[in-house]
């Protein structure tokens, strides 16, 4: 038990936390854009593969790896746009489209996976994000090597938590975004064009989706397979209920989820005669229980997945 | 120009849907096809050879159709009452591991065992999937998520149970759960081959569920929660009851697709048993409009595919993941194909 105890100590861990964060973060920063604007956007598993692809891809194909994030920030807003486009002007049922999405996009992904890369006894791999180590902060103790020595996405991740937090509350355009998921009559009152802002805040939160996908084959690993996005998206989409839609607290719902992630790896470890099965099983289960937890308080976007028609009510 | 709800559908257009649906998606992934170098007629034809073209190969289209047909039933069930049940492939699962275990030392004759071990994969079912619809009916949990995640949660249980209690110890190399009882094993449909008579239980299903339905006051009841859940519960109709009533059989219906493929073709319960069986269902059942009778035809569309691309795949190079893409864009189309039953332009 005291083992269990010592990892906690460990700097390591936490490090790991925030790595395991980061593509959480992007998720649900991503899925939480969508819904604000009133649209549920459960394509994101599919997003994410597909980001995952795309993004690895690039930088095999040759491009910096900067650029594989932007290319697979492009793909999942093209994936975004195609849910956009069947949600909100037709306003088709957003549950069997975003399934669409999810099975058409992992399947996409795969598919051109297989074409275009040969693929041998080990899937080939990239030269993926290393460590940066941030001059001088790097070296603060403890939280030096905790939040200092992070990978380029990782600190993207972060950025984007301020950038979402500021955008939605703080502006317009968040102002917007936010009244048009609602009460999306009151903004074409104000001669705003609510399909418009739910299209591009969909396109958008599709891109970060796929952002955090790539994170997972440019600096978690340095390759790509079928099946590694594994639930990663529909915890997101539990997490921001979780967060009850709120940038703030969907860090903060990514890092305890996070945490937990990284302290069953270690435990794993640390005990034994426990099937492992039973600790890959614990973020799943966390997910339900958060929901539960919070589902009674649940502040809701009044207009989410309600399509709208103009002149219909 | 708007769009404008048609009071009634006429017949010629809930047939043309589906059609036009796959005529679209087929067209669409031509694209991909062409992408590979490859002819899509040429990809097509030797699909249709591969999944069609021999006895052999109809009955290994018809075994996967079966499944398919319990998991369609299953997600056509839930969401004509607007219950979202994406956790087929669970349930499926959960009722083939129920069946590999009572029905690995049940010491009664086959004919008493088969009915027996059915009943306990569907209660299998049936039981995970009341799970989410108690949370959602008692503290507003969408059941989209926790059907989804339970999805993970029972594989990786699955994968505990064939490593820990139920393994089989004379399975080599992968790990699998004991076999069933010879004596529960289904009969061959047509001999020498994998075809079972799940197939015809398949079918007899899709009538049951067509009957309930249609005929019966829960049928209305739940046709009534999803078109209109407030003005059902004006109507006096309860929703909770019916909501629930529907999961109990919705589940029941994807523990049952996993309990008749042990019986019939796996004997053991593997993780990778199931290409997808659950999520596959689900396009099925929106090919279906729903309909029970529409499900088999949909399942016996989506079974040529996916054993249509892999003789394909073998015969051109086309990576076989292109079902998977077919199969999702039928959704998205027919989705689209949808609107315009349900809706006419007015300019």
């Amino acid at each position: 038990m005291s083992d269990a105890i010592d990892l906690l100590m460990n700097t390591s861990l936490w490090a790991a936390v925030l790595r395991i964060a980061t593509p959480l973060i992007f998720g649900v920063l991503g899925a939480l854009l969508c819904e604000r604007s009133g649209v549920l956007n459960l394509g994101i598993e599919g997003i994410m593969t597909m980001g995952a692809m795309s993004g690895w891809l690039a930088v095999y194909m040759g491009a910096p790896l900067l650029v594989g994030l932007m290319v697979a920030a492009i793909c999942g807003a093209l994936m975004g746009l195609l849910h956009a486009a069947l949600t909100v002007p037709l306003g088709l049922s957003q549950h069997v489209s975003g399934l669409g999405i999810t099975l058409f996009a992992s399947a996409l992904a795969y598919y051109l996976y297989r074409l275009i890369v040969v693929v041998g006894e080990t899937p080939p791999a990239i030269e993926a994000f290393q460590p940066l180590d941030l001059p001088v902060l790097s070296d603060l103790p403890v939280i030096g090597p905790i939040l200092f020595s992070q990978s380029v996405p990782t600190y993207l991740a972060l950025l984007s938590v301020a950038v979402m937090a500021y955008v939605l509350a703080r502006t317009p355009l968040g102002l917007a975004i936010r009244m048009t998921g609602e009460n999306p009559h009151a903004v074409e009152a104000q001669g705003l064009n609510p399909i418009r802002i739910r299209i591009g805040a969909v396109v958008a939160g599709s891109a970060l989706m796929a952002v955090g996908g790539a994170f997972l084959t440019t600096a978690a690993f340095n390759s790509f397979f079928p099946g590694m996005v594994q639930g990663r998206g529909w915890i997101c989409i539990a997490l921001v209920v979780f967060a009850s839609w709120r940038p703030g607290k969907a860090l903060i719902g990514a890092l305890l989820f996070a945490f937990f992630d990284a302290y069953q790896l270690r435990l794993q470890t640390a005990i034994e005669g426990v099937p492992y099965q039973l600790f890959l099983m614990a973020p799943y289960v966390l997910s339900i229980v958060a929901l539960i937890l919070v589902a009674r308080r649940a502040e809701v976007p009044a207009a989410l997945m309600a399509p709208y028609r103009r002149g219909e009510r | 120009m708007r769009l404008e709800r048609r009071a009634h559908v006429p017949l010629h257009l809930v047939i043309l849907a589906p059609l036009a649906a796959v005529f679209a998606a087929l067209l669409l992934a031509a694209g991909l096809i062409a992408a590979a170098e490859v002819n899509p007629l040429t990809a097509y034809g030797e699909m249709l050879r591969g999944a069609l073209g021999s006895r052999l190969s109809i009955t290994e289209m018809l075994t996967r159709a079966t499944p398919l047909i319990f998991t369609g039933l299953a997600a056509a069930v839930a969401f004509r009452a607007r219950l979202w049940n994406i956790g087929g492939e669970g349930q499926f699962f959960v009722g083939a591991l129920v069946t590999a275990w009572i029905g690995h030392s049940l010491g009664v004759p086959g004919w008493i065992g088969v009915p027996l071990l059915m009943l306990a994969g569907m209660a299998a079912g049936a039981a995970l999937l009341a799970g989410p619809a108690f949370l959602r009916l008692r503290f507003g949990v969408d059941e989209v998520v926790t059907t989804l995640l339970l999805n993970f949660i029972v594989i990786l249980f699955v994968g505990l149970m064939i490593e820990g209690p139920l393994r089989d110890p004379l399975a080599f190399g992968w790990p699998s759960s004991v076999p069933v009882d010879g004596d529960f094993r289904l009969p061959d449909l047509v001999p020498r081959t994998r075809l079972h008579i799940g197939l015809l239980f398949a079918i007899a299903a899709a009538g049951a569920v067509w009957l309930v339905l249609a005929r019966t006051v829960f049928g209305a009841e739940t046709r009534a929660a999803g078109l209109n859940a407030s003005a059902a519960a004006f109507a006096g109709i309860s929703l909770p009851r019916t909501i629930m009533g529907v999961a109990l059989l919705s589940g029941a219906l994807a523990g049952l697709a996993g309990s008749v493929e042990v019986m019939g073709v796996t004997a053991g319960v593997t993780t990778t048993m199931s290409p997808g069986f659950g999520y596959a269902g689900i396009v099925v059942a929106m090919l279906a409009a729903l309909h029970p009778a529409g499900v088999v035809a949909a399942a016996v569309f989506v079974a040529t595919v996916f054993v249509g691309a892999d003789a394909m795949s073998r015969a051109t190079g086309v990576p076989s993941f292109i079902a998977d893409v077919i199969v999702a864009l039928c959704l998205l189309t027919m989705l689209v194909a949808l609107l315009f039953t349900t809706y006419r332009v007015r300019r």
